[in-house]
């Protein structure tokens, strides 16, 4: 083998693929293990339960609206943050990590409070007929949340990289404002908004800390996929947790998978329209 | 005495080293001259044990270099973009190869700064020495980057593309500055360029690199004026190029011949070399010549560059004069005149239009008139 | 064509559109954001600072925050470790299956916390792989501080590797070559050169991967137990408190976990601000 330069290959590689092994690698294979021991027929009997069902549509359809919602709100609040010069721009920026950095039961706990009947924001909604919380409506207000983040941060450095002269260019060209945005913009910020859609989609799938409490989790009705591992767990019903556990992660990465899909499509796409 | 042979490294998909042979004598000056990807930067790395061949071997006298690891080599190195501690200051970056040493054979702490000190001295830069590498100026920089390689007191000076980050200006006075330094020192000193300017003026030989083959090695004034390969002629410095064929009484091309044949009828075509400076203008009707036409006069200071077109062979050619020859000459941009080659080089093509190096024939002009 | 020159834009429409967007943008924000991180305080404070004081003073609240320091202090040195080591061999060598080990790095952050736990209760529960045995040797893992230990490491491993691979990336390994021809060890070229350098996006690795091993709630969730006292770390304090109508307790703890979340925000904007291109540009934080 050939002599390398600098030291210490084996060790900082044999110690990060040991310490991966054995803290994620080792228990993920348990999980498929376990969740091959409760065989076809049960996963199927599993999967197809209406219970099993509800939730994981929750999971994933509440997931899938509110990084499709954070995706629209990300924009505009990153293109604030970037474009513009206003007093307390430095303050509202850092305020946007708020959701990475509060732990989950406390956003959780808040959140509730807030859209509680009798909370601050609860209170003027009950009249209007909107219930928030301990239903449906709250697992998606706690998704946006916890997922916001993530479309801002990965947008900003595009947005403030995005060269003015392009817009310029458009507007020389006689393009009113609406137009340049949604003809110019739009287009080369497509791959980066479907990034951040795809991480505040990771993210709000597998939710649980800020969820549950909101939730209310009535069966059928506002209860989450993991809230379900949980009970199975609970239940000892090791293999049924197990099972939930691999299909929830097969069906992130298959979410995953369709985005970078779509977003190696809208890279071409945003190539050949620039 | 350091004895490079057979090196071969090969990195994915290119052959960055094909066979490479070379001795180095104590005390000199060489230049790794070539375009990039010649396999020159891989040599060096390769000398300073940041990478291995394939296969060959470097001895420093009786010593296999290659299985002693970088930090034994007593090596000097100057970074391409100089590599300077980002976090240290000037005196502490110069002081580093001093300072990691195993207690037993470190220098002590006033010993250390006594070094650093003359070496700030002698790099130029006192009063710099507590400046961050941000704070420096390309040439400082590159100052600094020499003062540390140099407070190690290696054997032997490697300088990646030392002047390549620099403007024109700082570039020709350090280089100047350079040569002094290793006059002075002593020190067998490598650097790897893309400049042949820069490597025939310092360097006391020259190895030009091509595609990982040594093509020549030689003291500047050969690889200038007897190249050994078509591809030195074009590398170094300008050159005309074209075919000449043989005739009945010789080889010819347009209305000039190149009187004699060292291949004795072996060959019919050949590519022949001529620099700028060795095209003799307004020749007498009573030698061959080509009829050009004077396209334009290029007036760069001390020389002016003619553009002449040979309409006989097809062939743009450019000519150099001392710029006051060219009213003695009656040079003027539109005219008409005679141009005939004082020297060349020739290679012979084989049957497959392939030059052959080691049939070169290096012709000059039996009466040179001065032009 | 003689369509009329097209005069300079009138300011004002312009200006009430950004005004506009600004405001929306600060309403979102102050609602969806501020708002909730008040109520935790206000909630905490609603029967004056006495009570408050009380509810943080309760014994099971001091335990909560000892195991809660503790489970960081240990989970975020092996991660911190683990990301130099990581980041050494993926930005410093060639190596096959690198994209590969670049994955597994960023996997626990597309698993659910549930999950994450989940695995750690198969592997040593008392009906997982090495139960039985963990059992006959009388070693807790599940429903004990090493559960809550390895769930944590697991959610929060990516961070510091994460920052870290791609600033070396960018950074390159010519001082570090430097370093070597000057003589010095591997490990002196470690300290003196490679660590100065990346110190800062070293921090910046572990504050959020500290505020994340501090506020775990999914995965610690499932292999805690809820033993009062002896492994709820805060988080589950803050949860079980409120599933017990102690409404002042939990927002109690939750106002100190906001406030974690508050410090490691300002000084995580403050890093940004002071030594942002020595940070390099980061993808945004996981879970």
């Amino acid at each position: 083998m050939r002599k390398r330069v600098l030291p210490g290959f084996g060790l900082s590689l044999g110690y990060a693929v040991a310490y991966l092994g054995l803290v994620v690698l080792l228990p993920l294979a348990a999980l498929a293990w376990k969740a091959s021991g409760i065989g076809l027929e049960g996963l199927v009997r599993l999967l197809s339960a209406p219970r099993t069902l509800a939730a994981l549509r929750l999971s994933v359809g509440g997931a899938v609206v509110a990084a499709l919602v954070n995706v629209v709100i990300g924009l505009l609040v990153g293109w604030v943050l970037v474009r513009y010069r206003f007093p307390g721009r430095r303050l509202f920026d850092a305020l946007v990590d708020l959701p990475f950095a509060l732990p989950t039961a406390v956003a959780g706990i808040a959140l509730t409070t807030l859209y509680a009947p009798n909370g601050w924001l609860g209170r003027w909604l009950e009249p209007l007929g909107i219930k928030v919380a301990y239903t449906p409506l709250g697992v998606f207000v706690a998704m946006v949340f916890v997922g916001f983040p993530f479309v801002v941060r990965t947008l900003q450095p595009v947005l403030s990289s995005l060269e003015r002269d392009v817009e310029e260019a458009a507007e020389s060209l006689g393009a009113q404002r609406w137009q340049t945005f949604f003809r110019v913009i739009l287009p080369m910020l497509a791959p980066t908004l479907l990034t951040g859609f795809a991480l505040a989609l990771a993210r709000a799938v597998g939710e649980y800390g800020s969820v549950i409490f909101i939730a209310g989790n009535i069966p059928m009705r506002s209860e989450i996929a993991p809230l379900l591992i949980v009970q199975k767990l609970e239940q000892f019903d090791y293999a049924g947790a197990a099972a939930l556990g691999v299909a929830m992660l097969l069906l992130s990465f298959g979410l995953l998978v369709l985005v970078s899909l779509l977003q190696r499509w809208s890279q071409r796409w945003a190539e050949r329209s620039a | 005495m350091l004895e490079l042979s057979r090196l071969h490294r090969r990195f994915a998909g290119f052959q960055a080293l094909d066979d490479v042979s070379l001795s180095i004598a104590p005390g000199e000056f060489l230049a790794l001259l070539g375009p990039s990807g010649s396999g020159k930067t891989t040599l060096l790395r390769i000398l300073a044990g940041l990478d291995y061949p394939d296969s060959g071997s470097v001895l420093k006298g009786e010593e296999d270099f290659l299985a002693t690891p970088a930090r034994e080599r007593r090596i000097g190195m100057v970074f391409q973009h100089y590599a300077l501690f980002r976090h240290l200051t000037v005196i502490e970056n110069i002081a580093f190869g001093l300072r990691v040493r195993p207690w037993r054979s470190r220098p002590s702490r006033s010993d250390i700064r006594a070094r650093v000190d003359r070496l700030l001295r002698r790099v130029q830069l006192e009063g710099l020495g507590t400046r961050y590498p941000a704070q420096l100026s390309g040439g400082q920089r590159q100052r600094v980057a020499l003062a540390r390689a140099l407070a190690v007191e290696p054997d032997l000076l490697l300088l990646d593309e030392p002047f390549g980050a620099l403007d024109a200006q700082v570039r020709v006075a350090l280089r100047r500055w350079l040569r002094e330094l290793h006059e002075e020192l002593g020190l067998t000193s490598i650097f790897v360029t893309h400049d042949q300017e820069e490597a025939l003026e310092l360097a006391d030989r020259v190895a030009v690199m091509n595609n990982g083959r040594i093509e020549q090695v030689g003291p500047p004034e050969v690889i200038y004026q007897q190249p050994a390969t078509p591809f030195v002629c074009e590398f170094i410095g300008k050159v005309n190029r074209f075919a000449v064929r043989r005739h009945a009484d010789g080889f010819a091309a347009g209305g000039w011949m190149p009187d004699g044949d060292p291949w004795h009828g072996r060959f019919t075509e050949a590519v022949a070399y001529v620099r700028p400076e060795q095209l003799r203008l307004a020749v007498p009707s009573s030698l061959p010549a080509w009829l050009a036409h004077l396209r334009h006069i290029y007036l760069a200071g001390g020389v002016a560059h003619l553009d002449l077109y040979v309409a006989s062979l097809d062939l743009a050619l450019e000519a150099d004069v001392a710029s006051e020859d060219l009213s003695r000459l009656g040079l003027q941009a539109g005219m008409e005149l005679r141009v005939a080659p004082r020297g060349a080089v020739l290679f012979p093509l084989d049957g497959k239009g392939v030059p052959l190096c080691e049939e070169r024939w290096i012709w000059h002009a039996r009466s040179p008139v001065a032009a | 064509m003689s369509a009329p020159l097209r005069s300079r834009p009138v300011a004002w429409p312009r200006r009430v559109v950004h005004a506009v967007l600004i405001l929306l943008a600060l309403v979102f924000l102050t609602l969806f954001l501020l708002l909730p991180l008040a109520t935790v305080f206000v909630e905490a404070l609603r029967q004056g600072l006495g009570p408050y004081l009380e509810a943080i003073k309760e014994p099971e609240a001091l335990s909560a925050i000892r195991l809660t320091l503790l489970v960081a202090v240990i989970a975020v040195p092996m991660n911190l470790v683990f990301g130099i080591a990581a980041a050494w061999a993926m930005t410093r060598f060639e190596f096959r299956g690198k994209a590969l080990l670049g994955a597994f790095i960023d996997l626990p952050f597309s698993v659910s916390p549930v999950v994450s736990g989940l695995v750690y209760v198969l592997l040593f529960g008392a009906r997982g792989w090495f139960g039985p045995w963990l059992d006959s040797h009388g070693i807790k893992i599940i429903f004990a501080v090493p559960g809550l230990v390895l769930a944590t490491m697991f959610v929060t491993l990516p961070f510091v590797a994460r920052e870290l691979i791609p600033l070396m990336q960018a950074q390159g390994s010519e001082e570090e070559e430097a370093a070597r021809v000057l003589g010095a060890s591997g490990w002196q070229l470690f300290f003196r050169v490679t660590l100065p350098n990346i110190r800062w996006a070293l921090l910046y690795g572990v504050l959020l991967c500290n505020a994340r091993a501090m506020g775990e709630f999914g995965a610690v969730s499932v292999v805690s137990g809820h033993i009062r006292g002896l492994t709820t770390t805060m988080p589950l304090e803050v949860e079980m408190r409120y599933n017990e109508y102690e409404y002042v307790g939990a927002f109690a703890v939750a106002s100190l976990l906001a406030l974690l979340a508050l410090v490691t925000l300002a000084v995580k904007t403050l890093l940004e601000w002071r030594y942002g291109d020595e940070i390099a540009a980061h993808a945004p934080g996981g879970h």
